[in-house]
Protein backbone atom coordinates (compact mmCIF):
# COMPACT_ATOMS: atom_id res chain seq x y z
CA UNK A 1 0.00 0.00 0.00
CA UNK A 2 0.94 3.57 -1.21
CA UNK A 3 1.87 5.75 2.33
CA UNK A 4 2.57 8.53 -0.20
CA UNK A 5 1.12 9.10 -3.57
CA UNK A 6 2.21 11.72 -5.94
CA UNK A 7 -0.09 12.99 -9.05
CA UNK A 8 0.91 14.36 -12.10
CA UNK A 9 2.39 17.20 -10.18
CA UNK A 10 2.86 20.48 -11.14
CA UNK A 11 5.22 23.58 -9.23
CA UNK A 12 6.08 26.85 -11.62
CA UNK A 13 8.60 29.64 -10.22
CA UNK A 14 8.21 32.78 -11.72
CA UNK A 15 7.08 31.86 -15.52
CA UNK A 16 9.53 28.59 -15.30
CA UNK A 17 8.04 25.10 -14.85
CA UNK A 18 9.82 23.68 -12.38
CA UNK A 19 8.29 20.53 -12.01
CA UNK A 20 6.18 19.36 -15.38
CA UNK A 21 4.10 16.53 -13.99
CA UNK A 22 5.65 14.01 -11.81
CA UNK A 23 3.95 10.99 -10.62
CA UNK A 24 5.30 8.81 -8.26
CA UNK A 25 4.71 6.54 -4.77
CA UNK A 26 6.50 5.26 -1.55
CA UNK A 27 5.47 2.31 -0.37
CA UNK A 28 4.84 1.72 3.57
CA UNK A 29 7.87 0.52 5.22
CA UNK A 30 10.15 0.97 2.09
CA UNK A 31 12.97 3.90 0.97
CA UNK A 32 12.43 5.50 -2.21
CA UNK A 33 14.90 7.66 -3.58
CA UNK A 34 14.77 10.18 -6.75
CA UNK A 35 17.89 11.09 -8.32
CA UNK A 36 18.75 13.44 -10.97
CA UNK A 37 21.11 16.19 -11.51
CA UNK A 38 21.05 19.92 -9.87
CA UNK A 39 18.04 21.37 -10.79
CA UNK A 40 16.17 18.40 -11.97
CA UNK A 41 13.48 19.36 -9.62
CA UNK A 42 13.98 17.00 -6.84
CA UNK A 43 14.25 19.42 -4.30
CA UNK A 44 11.12 21.58 -5.32
CA UNK A 45 9.29 17.93 -5.51
CA UNK A 46 10.07 17.63 -1.99
CA UNK A 47 9.10 21.28 -1.18
CA UNK A 48 5.72 20.86 -2.94
CA UNK A 49 5.44 18.19 -0.93
CA UNK A 50 5.37 20.11 2.34
CA UNK A 51 3.71 22.86 1.23
CA UNK A 52 6.30 25.03 0.72
CA UNK A 53 5.94 26.16 -2.97
CA UNK A 54 2.73 27.03 -4.14
CA UNK A 55 1.49 23.78 -6.83
CA UNK A 56 -0.16 24.71 -10.25
CA UNK A 57 -1.69 21.54 -10.71
CA UNK A 58 -1.42 17.82 -9.02
CA UNK A 59 -2.62 16.06 -6.34
CA UNK A 60 -1.12 14.53 -3.04
CA UNK A 61 -2.22 12.05 -1.08
CA UNK A 62 -1.24 10.49 2.29
CA UNK A 63 -1.96 7.70 3.91
CA UNK A 64 -5.04 7.94 2.12
CA UNK A 65 -5.59 11.45 2.63
CA UNK A 66 -5.90 14.07 0.30
CA UNK A 67 -2.81 16.86 1.47
CA UNK A 68 -2.81 19.19 -1.73
CA UNK A 69 -2.07 22.66 -0.89
CA UNK A 70 -2.12 21.76 2.92
CA UNK A 71 -0.49 24.83 5.20
CA UNK A 72 3.07 23.52 5.96
CA UNK A 73 2.56 22.75 9.70
CA UNK A 74 -0.76 20.87 8.82
CA UNK A 75 1.50 18.59 6.56
CA UNK A 76 3.86 18.18 9.28
CA UNK A 77 1.00 17.15 11.44
CA UNK A 78 -0.03 14.81 9.14
CA UNK A 79 3.36 12.76 9.91
CA UNK A 80 5.86 14.42 7.09
CA UNK A 81 8.76 15.65 8.13
CA UNK A 82 11.43 16.93 6.30
CA UNK A 83 15.52 16.90 6.78
CA UNK A 84 15.89 19.75 4.79
CA UNK A 85 18.83 20.30 2.36
CA UNK A 86 21.95 21.93 4.11
CA UNK A 87 20.83 20.69 7.76
CA UNK A 88 19.65 23.70 8.71
CA UNK A 89 19.77 23.60 12.33
CA UNK A 90 18.77 26.01 14.51
CA UNK A 91 22.50 27.34 15.75
CA UNK A 92 20.81 29.59 17.97
CA UNK A 93 19.27 27.04 20.02
CA UNK A 94 20.74 24.51 21.91
CA UNK A 95 20.61 21.03 20.51
CA UNK A 96 18.31 19.97 23.18
CA UNK A 97 16.12 22.83 22.15
CA UNK A 98 16.39 21.50 18.48
CA UNK A 99 15.27 18.50 19.33
CA UNK A 100 12.45 19.87 21.44
CA UNK A 101 11.55 22.35 18.33
CA UNK A 102 10.83 19.70 15.97
CA UNK A 103 8.35 18.02 18.50
CA UNK A 104 6.95 21.39 18.28
CA UNK A 105 3.26 19.83 17.72
CA UNK A 106 3.05 17.61 20.00
CA UNK A 107 1.25 17.50 22.92
CA UNK A 108 2.12 14.35 24.72
CA UNK A 109 4.52 15.69 27.00
CA UNK A 110 5.76 12.17 28.59
CA UNK A 111 5.63 10.68 24.93
CA UNK A 112 7.86 13.55 23.76
CA UNK A 113 10.25 12.64 26.82
CA UNK A 114 10.14 9.01 25.33
CA UNK A 115 11.58 10.13 21.68
CA UNK A 116 13.91 12.13 22.99
CA UNK A 117 15.29 9.06 25.04
CA UNK A 118 14.67 7.21 21.74
CA UNK A 119 16.75 9.87 19.99
CA UNK A 120 19.84 10.20 22.49
CA UNK A 121 20.10 6.24 22.02
CA UNK A 122 20.22 6.37 18.27
CA UNK A 123 22.57 9.59 18.58
CA UNK A 124 25.03 9.68 21.93
CA UNK A 125 26.84 12.30 20.63
CA UNK A 126 23.93 14.63 20.74
CA UNK A 127 23.16 14.20 24.35
CA UNK A 128 26.93 14.43 24.93
CA UNK A 129 26.56 18.03 23.17
CA UNK A 130 22.77 18.56 24.52
CA UNK A 131 23.22 21.84 26.16
CA UNK A 132 25.89 23.09 23.35
CA UNK A 133 24.58 25.38 20.91
CA UNK A 134 24.00 23.76 17.51
CA UNK A 135 25.50 26.46 15.67
CA UNK A 136 29.20 24.78 17.38
CA UNK A 137 28.71 21.39 15.88
CA UNK A 138 30.43 19.60 13.51
CA UNK A 139 28.77 19.21 10.02
CA UNK A 140 28.26 15.52 10.52
CA UNK A 141 26.83 16.02 14.07
CA UNK A 142 24.85 18.44 12.77
CA UNK A 143 23.07 16.32 10.48
CA UNK A 144 22.66 13.99 13.13
CA UNK A 145 20.74 16.68 14.96
CA UNK A 146 18.88 17.32 12.00
CA UNK A 147 17.92 13.57 11.99
CA UNK A 148 16.67 13.46 15.33
CA UNK A 149 15.34 16.78 15.09
CA UNK A 150 13.15 15.27 12.20
CA UNK A 151 12.41 12.35 14.39
CA UNK A 152 11.09 14.03 17.75
CA UNK A 153 7.98 14.70 15.27
CA UNK A 154 7.47 10.67 15.21
CA UNK A 155 7.03 10.59 11.21
CA UNK A 156 5.27 8.58 9.22
CA UNK A 157 7.25 9.23 6.41
CA UNK A 158 10.85 10.33 6.82
CA UNK A 159 11.76 13.00 3.65
CA UNK A 160 15.42 13.82 3.23
CA UNK A 161 17.29 15.71 1.32
CA UNK A 162 20.88 15.60 0.02
CA UNK A 163 21.78 14.08 3.67
CA UNK A 164 25.16 13.41 2.92
CA UNK A 165 25.75 16.73 1.08
CA UNK A 166 29.67 18.17 1.80
CA UNK A 167 30.27 15.45 4.49
CA UNK A 168 33.05 13.32 5.18
CA UNK A 169 32.91 9.95 3.54
CA UNK A 170 32.93 8.22 6.67
CA UNK A 171 30.29 10.18 8.08
CA UNK A 172 28.25 9.36 5.37
CA UNK A 173 28.68 6.04 5.97
CA UNK A 174 26.91 6.60 9.32
CA UNK A 175 23.92 8.67 7.68
CA UNK A 176 23.28 5.49 5.43
CA UNK A 177 23.62 3.22 8.57
CA UNK A 178 20.94 5.18 10.53
CA UNK A 179 19.09 5.15 7.35
CA UNK A 180 19.04 1.44 6.94
CA UNK A 181 18.16 0.93 10.87
CA UNK A 182 15.28 3.43 10.52
CA UNK A 183 13.74 0.87 8.17
CA UNK A 184 14.53 -1.88 9.74
CA UNK A 185 12.35 -0.10 12.64
CA UNK A 186 9.41 0.35 10.06
CA UNK A 187 9.97 4.06 9.02
CA UNK A 188 9.35 4.81 5.40
CA UNK A 189 11.54 6.84 3.90
CA UNK A 190 11.77 9.82 0.60
CA UNK A 191 15.72 10.03 -0.19
CA UNK A 192 16.93 12.79 -1.96
CA UNK A 193 20.45 11.92 -3.16
CA UNK A 194 23.21 13.46 -5.40
CA UNK A 195 24.95 10.24 -4.22
CA UNK A 196 23.33 8.30 -6.79
CA UNK A 197 25.21 5.34 -5.94
CA UNK A 198 24.57 5.02 -2.31
CA UNK A 199 20.61 6.13 -2.81
CA UNK A 200 20.57 3.32 -5.07
CA UNK A 201 22.23 0.92 -2.93
CA UNK A 202 19.75 1.26 -0.05
CA UNK A 203 16.48 2.14 -2.00
CA UNK A 204 13.68 0.08 -3.07
CA UNK A 205 12.58 1.65 -5.44
CA UNK A 206 13.87 4.82 -7.38
CA UNK A 207 13.00 7.62 -9.64
CA UNK A 208 15.05 9.60 -12.34
CA UNK A 209 14.47 12.88 -12.56
CA UNK A 210 15.45 14.95 -15.40
CA UNK A 211 14.50 18.83 -15.65
CA UNK A 212 11.20 18.68 -13.92
CA UNK A 213 9.90 15.34 -15.49
CA UNK A 214 10.58 11.78 -14.25
CA UNK A 215 12.27 10.06 -17.08
CA UNK A 216 13.04 6.55 -15.78
CA UNK A 217 11.94 4.15 -12.42
CA UNK A 218 12.69 0.76 -11.43
CA UNK A 219 13.89 -1.00 -8.57
CA UNK A 220 17.27 -0.01 -6.26
CA UNK A 221 18.95 -2.25 -8.50
CA UNK A 222 17.44 -2.01 -11.87
CA UNK A 223 18.34 1.77 -11.90
CA UNK A 224 22.25 0.77 -11.04
CA UNK A 225 22.68 -1.60 -14.04
CA UNK A 226 20.86 0.67 -16.38
CA UNK A 227 23.50 1.91 -19.02
CA UNK A 228 21.96 5.45 -18.78
CA UNK A 229 21.81 5.94 -15.10
CA UNK A 230 24.78 4.60 -15.17
CA UNK A 231 26.31 7.11 -17.74
CA UNK A 232 24.62 9.82 -16.42
CA UNK A 233 25.03 9.28 -12.72
CA UNK A 234 27.08 7.23 -11.72
CA UNK A 235 30.09 8.26 -13.00
CA UNK A 236 31.05 5.30 -14.86
CA UNK A 237 31.10 6.70 -18.51
CA UNK A 238 34.54 7.00 -18.34
CA UNK A 239 36.13 3.77 -16.87
CA UNK A 240 34.85 2.19 -20.38
CA UNK A 241 38.92 1.76 -21.48
CA UNK B 1 26.24 70.71 47.71
CA UNK B 2 28.61 68.16 46.44
CA UNK B 3 28.86 66.72 42.99
CA UNK B 4 26.95 63.74 43.68
CA UNK B 5 24.07 65.24 45.00
CA UNK B 6 23.80 68.02 42.11
CA UNK B 7 24.20 65.12 39.79
CA UNK B 8 21.49 62.67 41.87
CA UNK B 9 18.54 64.32 40.40
CA UNK B 10 20.01 64.02 36.92
CA UNK B 11 20.95 60.26 37.33
CA UNK B 12 17.16 59.99 38.39
CA UNK B 13 16.03 61.48 35.41
CA UNK B 14 17.83 59.34 32.91
CA UNK B 15 17.64 56.06 34.81
CA UNK B 16 13.79 56.91 34.28
CA UNK B 17 13.66 58.04 31.08
CA UNK B 18 16.19 54.98 29.72
CA UNK B 19 13.24 52.91 31.11
CA UNK B 20 10.87 54.78 28.77
CA UNK B 21 13.06 53.76 25.91
CA UNK B 22 13.72 50.65 27.02
CA UNK B 23 10.06 49.47 26.64
CA UNK B 24 9.91 51.05 23.32
CA UNK B 25 13.07 49.87 21.96
CA UNK B 26 12.14 46.31 22.36
CA UNK B 27 9.15 46.37 19.92
CA UNK B 28 11.49 48.06 17.29
CA UNK B 29 14.44 45.69 18.46
CA UNK B 30 11.78 42.04 18.70
CA UNK B 31 10.45 42.69 15.63
CA UNK B 32 13.36 43.39 13.58
CA UNK B 33 14.86 40.64 14.72
CA UNK B 34 11.99 38.41 13.68
CA UNK B 35 10.88 40.11 10.54
CA UNK B 36 14.46 41.72 9.98
CA UNK B 37 11.95 45.10 9.95
CA UNK B 38 12.41 48.31 10.98
CA UNK B 39 8.51 49.31 12.09
CA UNK B 40 8.64 52.83 11.50
CA UNK B 41 5.32 52.81 13.16
CA UNK B 42 5.80 51.63 16.14
CA UNK B 43 6.93 55.36 17.29
CA UNK B 44 3.60 56.30 16.53
CA UNK B 45 1.62 53.52 18.01
CA UNK B 46 3.50 54.37 21.28
CA UNK B 47 1.92 58.00 20.65
CA UNK B 48 -1.69 57.19 19.84
CA UNK B 49 -1.61 54.83 23.35
CA UNK B 50 -1.59 58.07 24.48
CA UNK B 51 -4.55 59.13 22.84
CA UNK B 52 -6.15 56.20 23.82
CA UNK B 53 -5.54 57.12 27.67
CA UNK B 54 -6.48 60.77 26.65
CA UNK B 55 -9.99 59.62 25.35
CA UNK B 56 -10.31 56.64 27.42
CA UNK B 57 -9.75 58.26 30.52
CA UNK B 58 -12.19 61.18 29.65
CA UNK B 59 -15.26 58.78 30.31
CA UNK B 60 -14.00 56.48 32.17
CA UNK B 61 -12.69 55.60 35.45
CA UNK B 62 -8.86 54.90 35.90
CA UNK B 63 -9.05 51.40 36.41
CA UNK B 64 -11.01 50.44 33.45
CA UNK B 65 -8.96 52.85 30.92
CA UNK B 66 -5.67 51.81 31.38
CA UNK B 67 -6.29 48.26 30.86
CA UNK B 68 -8.30 49.14 27.89
CA UNK B 69 -5.85 51.67 26.69
CA UNK B 70 -3.43 48.36 26.55
CA UNK B 71 -5.42 46.64 24.70
CA UNK B 72 -6.34 48.82 22.51
CA UNK B 73 -2.75 49.43 21.54
CA UNK B 74 -2.23 45.77 21.08
CA UNK B 75 -4.89 45.38 18.65
CA UNK B 76 -3.32 48.65 16.44
CA UNK B 77 -0.30 46.61 16.46
CA UNK B 78 -1.59 43.41 16.16
CA UNK B 79 -3.82 45.19 12.87
CA UNK B 80 -1.23 47.14 11.65
CA UNK B 81 0.85 43.85 10.98
CA UNK B 82 -1.87 42.14 9.77
CA UNK B 83 -2.90 44.88 6.99
CA UNK B 84 0.27 46.31 6.42
CA UNK B 85 2.82 44.00 6.81
CA UNK B 86 1.82 40.29 6.35
CA UNK B 87 0.56 40.88 2.77
CA UNK B 88 4.21 41.46 1.98
CA UNK B 89 5.62 38.60 3.51
CA UNK B 90 7.26 37.45 0.34
CA UNK B 91 7.94 41.09 -1.10
CA UNK B 92 11.27 42.56 -1.06
CA UNK B 93 12.75 43.95 2.30
CA UNK B 94 11.87 47.29 0.83
CA UNK B 95 8.29 47.19 0.42
CA UNK B 96 7.44 46.41 3.60
CA UNK B 97 9.43 49.02 5.06
CA UNK B 98 7.80 51.52 2.66
CA UNK B 99 4.68 49.97 4.23
CA UNK B 100 6.34 50.48 7.51
CA UNK B 101 6.46 54.41 6.70
CA UNK B 102 2.93 54.49 5.38
CA UNK B 103 1.85 53.32 8.33
CA UNK B 104 3.50 55.82 10.43
CA UNK B 105 2.34 59.01 8.05
CA UNK B 106 -1.39 57.74 8.16
CA UNK B 107 -1.47 57.48 12.46
CA UNK B 108 0.00 60.29 12.54
CA UNK B 109 -2.42 62.29 10.04
CA UNK B 110 -5.12 60.16 11.78
CA UNK B 111 -4.01 61.64 14.77
CA UNK B 112 -3.91 64.92 13.86
CA UNK B 113 -7.75 64.63 11.91
CA UNK B 114 -9.07 63.26 15.21
CA UNK B 115 -7.34 65.83 17.57
CA UNK B 116 -7.97 68.56 15.24
CA UNK B 117 -4.33 69.23 15.60
CA UNK B 118 -4.76 70.85 19.36
CA UNK B 119 -2.55 69.31 22.46
CA UNK B 120 -4.91 67.06 24.72
CA UNK B 121 -4.46 67.43 28.14
CA UNK B 122 -3.25 64.07 29.89
CA UNK B 123 -4.93 62.19 32.65
CA UNK B 124 -3.11 62.68 36.18
CA UNK B 125 -2.48 59.05 37.40
CA UNK B 126 -2.90 59.39 41.04
CA UNK B 127 -0.03 57.53 43.07
CA UNK B 128 2.17 58.16 39.89
CA UNK B 129 1.95 61.56 39.83
CA UNK B 130 2.66 62.44 43.82
CA UNK B 131 6.29 63.85 44.45
CA UNK B 132 8.45 62.18 46.84
CA UNK B 133 11.88 62.85 47.57
CA UNK B 134 14.47 60.68 47.80
CA UNK B 135 17.94 61.96 49.38
CA UNK B 136 18.66 65.26 47.59
CA UNK B 137 16.18 64.95 44.56
CA UNK B 138 11.93 65.49 44.50
CA UNK B 139 10.64 63.78 41.76
CA UNK B 140 7.44 61.95 40.74
CA UNK B 141 6.99 58.67 42.06
CA UNK B 142 6.30 57.87 38.65
CA UNK B 143 10.56 58.07 37.97
CA UNK B 144 10.99 55.54 40.40
CA UNK B 145 8.65 53.26 39.22
CA UNK B 146 9.53 53.37 36.04
CA UNK B 147 12.85 51.54 35.67
CA UNK B 148 11.83 48.89 38.12
CA UNK B 149 8.82 48.07 36.28
CA UNK B 150 10.71 47.80 33.03
CA UNK B 151 13.37 45.41 34.29
CA UNK B 152 10.81 43.30 36.06
CA UNK B 153 8.72 43.32 32.55
CA UNK B 154 12.04 43.12 30.65
CA UNK B 155 12.88 40.03 32.88
CA UNK B 156 9.86 38.47 32.36
CA UNK B 157 10.25 38.53 28.47
CA UNK B 158 13.02 37.29 28.84
CA UNK B 159 11.69 34.31 30.84
CA UNK B 160 9.26 34.10 28.37
CA UNK B 161 12.02 33.88 25.39
CA UNK B 162 14.25 31.65 26.70
CA UNK B 163 12.37 29.29 28.63
CA UNK B 164 8.56 28.66 27.05
CA UNK B 165 7.38 26.68 24.09
CA UNK B 166 6.08 29.92 22.17
CA UNK B 167 9.79 31.64 23.16
CA UNK B 168 11.64 29.15 21.97
CA UNK B 169 9.36 28.98 18.69
CA UNK B 170 10.43 32.65 18.11
CA UNK B 171 13.90 32.17 18.29
CA UNK B 172 13.87 29.49 15.71
CA UNK B 173 11.44 31.67 13.26
CA UNK B 174 13.99 34.98 13.95
CA UNK B 175 16.74 32.36 12.51
CA UNK B 176 15.57 30.74 9.77
CA UNK B 177 11.52 31.38 8.63
CA UNK B 178 11.29 28.07 6.40
CA UNK B 179 12.84 25.74 8.49
CA UNK B 180 10.48 27.17 11.27
CA UNK B 181 7.90 26.11 9.28
CA UNK B 182 9.09 22.52 8.91
CA UNK B 183 8.72 21.66 12.43
CA UNK B 184 5.64 22.67 11.99
CA UNK B 185 5.48 26.10 13.60
CA UNK B 186 3.03 29.06 12.43
CA UNK B 187 5.36 31.87 11.24
CA UNK B 188 2.33 34.39 10.86
CA UNK B 189 1.13 33.44 14.95
CA UNK B 190 4.54 33.75 16.09
CA UNK B 191 4.99 37.06 14.40
CA UNK B 192 1.95 38.24 15.46
CA UNK B 193 2.87 37.94 18.87
CA UNK B 194 5.80 39.37 18.83
CA UNK B 195 3.63 42.16 17.72
CA UNK B 196 1.44 42.14 20.61
CA UNK B 197 4.35 41.73 23.07
CA UNK B 198 6.29 44.91 21.44
CA UNK B 199 2.94 46.73 21.64
CA UNK B 200 1.89 45.99 25.07
CA UNK B 201 5.20 47.35 26.28
CA UNK B 202 4.96 50.19 23.95
CA UNK B 203 1.86 50.89 25.65
CA UNK B 204 3.18 50.74 29.19
CA UNK B 205 5.74 52.90 28.35
CA UNK B 206 3.27 54.96 26.54
CA UNK B 207 1.39 55.42 30.63
CA UNK B 208 4.77 55.76 31.93
CA UNK B 209 6.13 58.59 29.74
CA UNK B 210 3.17 60.86 28.96
CA UNK B 211 2.42 61.01 32.83
CA UNK B 212 5.19 63.62 33.13
CA UNK B 213 3.81 65.55 30.76
CA UNK B 214 0.49 67.74 30.70
CA UNK B 215 -0.63 67.46 27.18
CA UNK B 216 0.10 64.96 24.27
CA UNK B 217 -0.07 66.42 20.86
CA UNK B 218 0.13 63.79 17.56
CA UNK B 219 4.03 64.28 16.48
CA UNK B 220 5.21 64.51 20.64
CA UNK B 221 5.57 60.57 20.48
CA UNK B 222 8.37 61.24 17.09
CA UNK B 223 11.37 61.83 19.58
CA UNK B 224 11.14 59.02 22.35
CA UNK B 225 10.61 56.67 19.67
CA UNK B 226 13.59 58.22 17.52
CA UNK B 227 15.64 57.96 20.49
CA UNK B 228 13.87 53.99 21.18
CA UNK B 229 15.34 52.77 17.65
CA UNK B 230 18.78 54.51 18.50
CA UNK B 231 19.05 53.09 21.48
CA UNK B 232 17.58 49.82 19.70
CA UNK B 233 20.71 50.14 17.46
CA UNK B 234 23.11 50.86 20.09
CA UNK B 235 22.42 47.68 21.82
CA UNK B 236 22.89 45.74 18.82
CA UNK B 237 19.33 45.57 17.01
CA UNK B 238 17.40 42.15 17.36
CA UNK B 239 18.81 42.06 21.18
CA UNK B 240 16.42 42.45 23.46
CA UNK B 241 19.09 42.83 26.54
CA UNK B 242 20.85 45.13 23.93
CA UNK B 243 17.94 47.31 24.16
CA UNK B 244 17.49 47.55 27.35
CA UNK B 245 21.08 48.16 27.54
CA UNK B 246 21.42 50.96 25.29
CA UNK B 247 18.14 52.50 26.52
CA UNK B 248 19.48 53.07 30.21
CA UNK B 249 22.71 54.41 28.80
CA UNK B 250 21.24 56.47 26.31
CA UNK B 251 18.91 57.80 29.14
CA UNK B 252 21.16 58.45 31.50
CA UNK B 253 23.53 60.28 29.63
CA UNK B 254 21.39 62.47 27.93
CA UNK B 255 20.25 63.92 31.47
CA UNK B 256 23.95 64.03 32.53
CA UNK B 257 24.17 65.90 29.37
CA UNK B 258 22.03 68.53 30.94
CA UNK B 259 23.21 68.26 34.39
CA UNK B 260 26.68 69.65 33.04
CA UNK B 261 24.17 72.67 31.36
CA UNK B 262 24.44 71.40 27.88
CA UNK B 263 20.65 71.02 27.47
CA UNK B 264 20.93 72.00 23.75
CA UNK B 265 22.73 68.93 22.69
CA UNK B 266 21.15 66.17 24.73
CA UNK B 267 19.48 65.19 21.28
CA UNK B 268 22.43 65.70 19.17
CA UNK B 269 24.28 63.63 21.39
CA UNK B 270 21.61 60.89 20.48
CA UNK B 271 21.63 61.31 17.22
CA UNK B 272 25.42 61.62 16.94
CA UNK B 273 25.50 58.45 18.99
CA UNK B 274 23.90 56.24 16.29
CA UNK B 275 25.82 57.92 13.48
CA UNK B 276 29.40 56.83 15.66
CA UNK B 277 27.78 53.08 16.12
CA UNK B 278 26.76 52.74 12.97
CA UNK B 279 30.36 53.83 11.50
CA UNK B 280 32.68 51.94 14.38
CA UNK B 281 30.42 49.10 15.57
CA UNK B 282 26.98 48.32 13.31
CA UNK B 283 26.14 45.23 15.17
CA UNK B 284 26.33 47.26 18.10
CA UNK B 285 27.07 46.11 21.79
CA UNK B 286 25.28 42.76 21.64
CA UNK B 287 24.39 42.69 18.15
CA UNK B 288 24.79 39.45 15.67
CA UNK B 289 27.89 39.73 13.48
CA UNK B 290 25.73 38.08 10.36
CA UNK B 291 22.66 40.21 10.15
CA UNK B 292 21.36 38.66 7.45
CA UNK B 293 19.83 35.31 7.37
CA UNK B 294 22.09 32.47 6.08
Amino acid sequence: MSLLKVTDLKVSYGGIEALKGISFEVPKGQIVTLIGANGAGKSTTLRAIMGLVPLKSGGITFDGREITSLDTSRVVAEGIVLVPEGRRVFPNLTVLENLRVGAYLRRDTEEIENSLRYVYERFPRLEERSWQMAGTLSGGEQQMLAVGRALMARPKLLMMDEPSLGLAPLVVRDIFGIIKRLLEEGMTILLIEQNANAALRAADYGYVMETGRITLEGTGEELLKNQRVRDAYLGQARKKR
Amino acid sequence: MNGFERLFPYLLAGVSVGGQYALIAIGYTMVYGILRLINFAHGDIFTVAGFFMVYMSATMPLVVSIPLTIILTVLLGFTVERVAYKPLREAPRMSIMISAIGVSYLLQNLMWYVTGGLAKQYPVLPWLSNSVTILSATTKIVTIVTPLLTVALVLLLLQLINHTKTGMAMRAVSRDFETAKLMGIKIDRVISISFIIGSFLAAAGSLLYFTNYPTVTPTVGAMPGLKAFVAAVFGGIGSIPGAVVGAFLIGISENLIKAFGYSTFSDAFTFALLIVILLVRPTGLFGEKTIDKV
